[in-house]
């Protein structure tokens, strides 16, 4: 039976998704896309309304870009803050192409690096937009009153990330998500002040509301009173982040989820990439089951840090007792010219590969070394304080360890998601009138993200491009009827969302939402992370449907549908995390090839790198939602401008 | 390791609370206290009870939503950290806990362990921000500015909005938080030609949402995880007096 299914999953209907690239050079793309669109006078702006859903760099960069160009705005998050969206936790930097060090960067080295880091599965023109707008959004930046690194003469400074050889990173010490987020906040309630946007926090979407095939408003829940709320617009843009918590352990805040964008994906908006998931090497190692989420060190230290495990298996030796020849600096041997600095993909499935061949370190032997002793013979230890001084206090903050004197562990952790819903050029997802950005879209990293691109995507996306390109749907919005909460979609969608809440409460079962999390969470892990098989991957997609239905009859939720209930919040979320990692299991199985964070075990090289299928592969998949089966539909990539290539940073 | 919670517990804002106590047991060293509550709650849950509201998101010490007060300390036993980032090997075995919501006037109480710091916001919608529109900004480097004087706006700057200054301060005070703010963005060249109305307008807000005044015990800078320095208070202050003498 399980076959019979997959096979009906794998009969590819090919359909011409139209992602609307603009003609012309790639260089002139952008501009040609906006000679062309529709344009909307003030007053009519005037008359619009647009609900944003998120609030952070892509969220509060929307609201607020929508809001100065006169758009009537509605902007929703679910923590008590619209300061604390998680791109607050951003730590090591943003990318921009302004060649401020000389070394040989530009705007199509940028692209080409974006491009090659993504093992050439994402569409050539929104990566080499995201490179075009990179140096404007520097200046954006700045312009808010974001404290970046400076020299002594007052310039900017830069540093490295991974996957690339040029220094192109901006940072603001280890806070730069942080940062940038803050002024995001600031500048969107400069036009809360302004009357011209409406915040309203602690409030989480529930569902999507479709009519005549247009988006058209969302289903609320207000977290302190559990009322369910109807919210109508002109269009609906999704800004809700990733989705690395369907891992259970992440970097991601708890509260992060992938409910937005999964029942949005319900109600017609195709899902690309979804097992696209990337694993961040240098994390800190899980100690004990019941741990809730893991910290990031930032990319950043692999500037200066030195990754190691000893050479010799099972050995218990203190770091500081294992002698310089008895160290394994895996990285620096299998990747010479790129070193510490390999991209994360590679990064991470190395630090498996040696973890599992016996040579992980910890308590647990789950960790590598990550070793600043060099760094701090050569530049001195002021100098390493005052480059990640924060990230060194928190370290020894949740390990009590000094991180100066003996070596950091590290291990990898699910952190970031390139997959997402499918968007076109102009950022609007197979349902009309309804766009999906930063995160939670799949656009710009094909199956590996760049380390620093991603706060760069979520804050171009908000700030630059949405704004540029929902006219271009509103223009005609304008001769539609007003978006009415009283129509029988918004009463439809309330009831639904009213009944698969009082579903769950019901239930009255004997096992708790955690429970269920750590389940999928093991399973994901184990199937679905940084190495795959396909037998693995067909197991897996038969214990989390086990796990589905054991969790509609078996969990236990306490308390009310109408009060604050944070466990019933972790019940709904879960209940769509269980969903989503069944599509993220059935996209990775289809494809037959490796490619970026797409590690497929039958699909290496003799040295064991990932072993990419361009004549077969070569397009972006996206899901369709056919009353829980998944239809695959591919929007096939064109390298009309580079000519993909082996990725090799040896 | 086995520990006792004596836990605030309240239904909404209007109720009466009080403290209740809960025994938990196999928790170890290694957890964080968040995750030792986590543990609670699941043993509420399997026993029928409705669980503890209490906050937190990032729980790595940055988005600012976590916060309370355990014995009698605002985010625990240590200087300068979250409670997200406290850890169970801070206790002893046997210990007794108490924890409590912030208690502060203009921090109301919602639920359990949760209060509404919305306060916090409206001062910066009062004028924490630079009025320049997307797309206005001119070239990154055009205008330098000296390594000291970024470094100091980033001190500034680092604030969580937690909330622990306010919670920590015998008259509830604001100012650490709203002086961090004004000084990060007075500072720097492009928060310059609004430093003045910025200063009037979010101090002015700061009274109006309640908050008491500063009588500089420097309580504050030792709560705060980030550490944030009340020479910001003093830095404001003096701003304040020239702005009234120059008015
Ligand atoms: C620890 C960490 C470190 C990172 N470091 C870097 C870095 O150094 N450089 C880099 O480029 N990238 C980094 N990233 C990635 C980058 O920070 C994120 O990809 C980016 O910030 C995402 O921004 P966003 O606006 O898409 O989402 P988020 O900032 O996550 O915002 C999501 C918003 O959606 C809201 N929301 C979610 N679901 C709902 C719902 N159902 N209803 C209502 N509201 C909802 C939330 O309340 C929130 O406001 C890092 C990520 C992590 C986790
Ligand atoms: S949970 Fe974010 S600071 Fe503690």
């Amino acid at each position: 039976m399980q076959n019979s299914c997959f096979y009906r999953i794998l009969e590819l209907v090919k359909t011409i998704l139209n992602s609307k690239v603009p003609d012309g050079p790639i260089e002139h793309k952008w501009r040609n896309y906006q000679l062309k669109s529709q344009l909307i006078n003030p007053a009519n702006k005037k008359k619009l309304s647009v609900i944003v859903v998120g609030s952070g760099l892509s969220g509060a960069g929307t609201a607020s870009t929508l809001a100065e160009l006169g758009y009537d705005i509605k902007c929703f998050c679910y923590q008590d803050s619209a300061r604390r969206a998680h791109s607050v936790a951003a730590q090591g930097g943003i990318n921009a192409a302004k060649n401020y060090q000389h070394d040989g960067d530009s705007v199509y080295r940028m692209f080409y690096d974006t491009l090659k880091g993504g093992d050439f599965r994402s569409r050539e023109a929104n990566t080499y937009r995201l490179a075009e707008l990179s140096a404007p959004l520097i200046d954006h930046f700045v312009q808010q009153g974001v404290p970046f690194a400076r020299e002594y003469g007052g310039t900017l400074v830069n540093r490295s990330f991974g996957g690339v050889q040029v220094q192109r990173t901006f940072y603001a010490r280890g806070q730069t998500g942080q940062q940038l987020l803050l002024a995001s906040y600031s500048q969107l309630y400069k036009m809360i002040r302004a009357k011209k946007v409406e915040l309203f926090p602690r409030s989480e979407m529930l569902d999507l509301v479709v009519i005549d095939g247009k988006a058209k408003g969302i289903i609320v829940r207000n977290l302190v009173t559990g009322k369910l709320e109807r919210y109508a617009a002109d269009a609906v843009v999704l800004a809700t982040g990733g989705y690395s918590r369907v891992f259970r352990l992440s970097t991601l805040a708890i509260g992060c989820n992938g409910s937005a964008i999964w029942k949005a994906h319900k109600k017609g908006a195709f899902f690309a990439a979804p097992s696209f998931t990337q694993i961040h090497p240098t994390a800190l190692p899980q100690s004990s089951e019941a741990q809730s989420k893991l910290t990031l060190m930032s990319e950043s230290l692999r500037n200066d840090g030195r990754i190691w495990v000893p050479l010799k298996k099972d050995d218990t030796r203190k770091p500081l007792d294992i002698p310089e020849d008895e160290r394994d600096y895996y990285l620096e041997r299998r990747y010479p010219s790129f070193g510490n600095l390999a991209p994360r993909d590679i990064a991470s499935r190395a630090a498996k590969e040696r973890i599992d061949a016996g040579h992980g370190v910890g308590r647990l032997k789950n960790a590598v070394y990550l070793d600043f002793k060099d760094a701090i013979e050569k530049f001195g230890l002021d100098t390493i304080k005052d480059r990640y001084g924060n990230l060194f206090k928190m370290y020894k903050k949740i390990t009590g360890i000094d991180a100066y004197s003996t070596p950091m562990l590290i291990s990898p952790t699910a952190h970031f998601s390139m997959g997402g819903l499918w968007v076109d050029y102009e950022l609007m997802t197979t349902v009309p009138g309804l766009y999906a950005v930063g995160e939670c879209n799949f656009s710009d990293h094909g199956a590996n993200r760049l380390g620093a691109n991603s706060l760069l995507q979520a804050s171009v996306d908000g700030y630059f491009i949405l704004p540029n390109t929902i006219n271009n749907y509103l223009a005609d919005e304008i001769k539609s009827e007003q978006p009415n909460i009283d129509h029988p979609e918004f009463e439809k969608a309330e009831q639904l969302a009213r009944e698969h809440i009082s579903k769950i409460l019901a239930i009255n079962g004997s096992k708790t939402v955690d429970h269920f999390h750590r389940e999928l969470g093991k399973i994901m892990w184990q199937e679905c992370a940084m190495s795959r098989t396909r037998n693995g991957l067909q197991n897996a997609i038969t214990e989390i449907k086990k796990l589905r239905d054991a969790f509609w009859s078996d969990v236990k939720v306490t308390g009310s549908e109408n009060e604050m209930n944070t466990e019933l919040e972790k019940a709904y979320r879960l209940a769509d995390f269980i969903e989503l990692g069944i599509l993220m299991c059935t996209d990775a199985l289809q494809r037959d090839e490796s490619c970026g964070a797409h590690f497929r075990e039958e699909f290496q090289t003799n040295d064991g790198e990932a072993l990419r299928k361009d004549e077969a592969y070569s397009y972006v998949s996206a899901w369709e939602y056919q009353n829980g089966d998944f239809k695959l539909h591919k929007e096939e990539l064109e390298f009309e401008f580079v000519k993909p290539t082996v990725r090799s940073y040896k | 390791m086995r520990v006792t919670f004596k836990i605030w517990r309240q239904d909404n804002p209007k109720a009466k609370g009080e403290f209740r106590s809960y025994d938990v047991d196999g928790l170890t060293k290694d957890m964080s206290f968040l995750e030792a509550l986590d543990q609670l709650n699941e043993n509420l849950v399997l026993q029928d009870e409705k669980v503890i509201a209490y906050e937190y998101d990032c729980r790595e010490g940055i988005c600012g939503q976590c916060g309370v007060f355990i014995n009698g300390r605002a985010h625990g036993p240590h200087d300068n950290i979250t409670t997200c980032q406290l850890h169970m090997r801070s206790f002893t075995d046997g210990d007794i806990i108490t924890v409590e919501p912030w208690r502060a006037k203009s921090f109301p109480i919602i639920k359990d362990l949760v209060v509404d710091r919305s306060a916090f916001d409206r001062i910066i919608e009062s004028g924490a921000y630079i009025s320049s529109k997307t797309g206005t900004a001119p070239e990154a480097n055009s205008i330098p500015i000296p390594k000291d004087i970024a470094d100091k706006a980033m001190d500034a700057a680092a604030c969580i909005g937690c909330g622990a200054c306010v919670a920590t301060c015998k008259n509830s005070s604001a100012v650490l938080f709203t002086s961090a703010k004004i000084n990060h963005l007075n500072n720097l060249p492009q928060g310059k030609a609004e430093a003045v109305r910025r200063l009037e307008q979010m101090t002015y807000q700061m009274d109006l949402e309640g908050f008491g005044n500063c009588s500089n015990t420097g309580a504050c800078e030792i709560e705060c995880p980030e550490g944030i320095s009340i020479r910001n208070i003093a830095e404001m202050n003096s701003s304040w007096l020239r702005m009234k003498l120059t008015k």
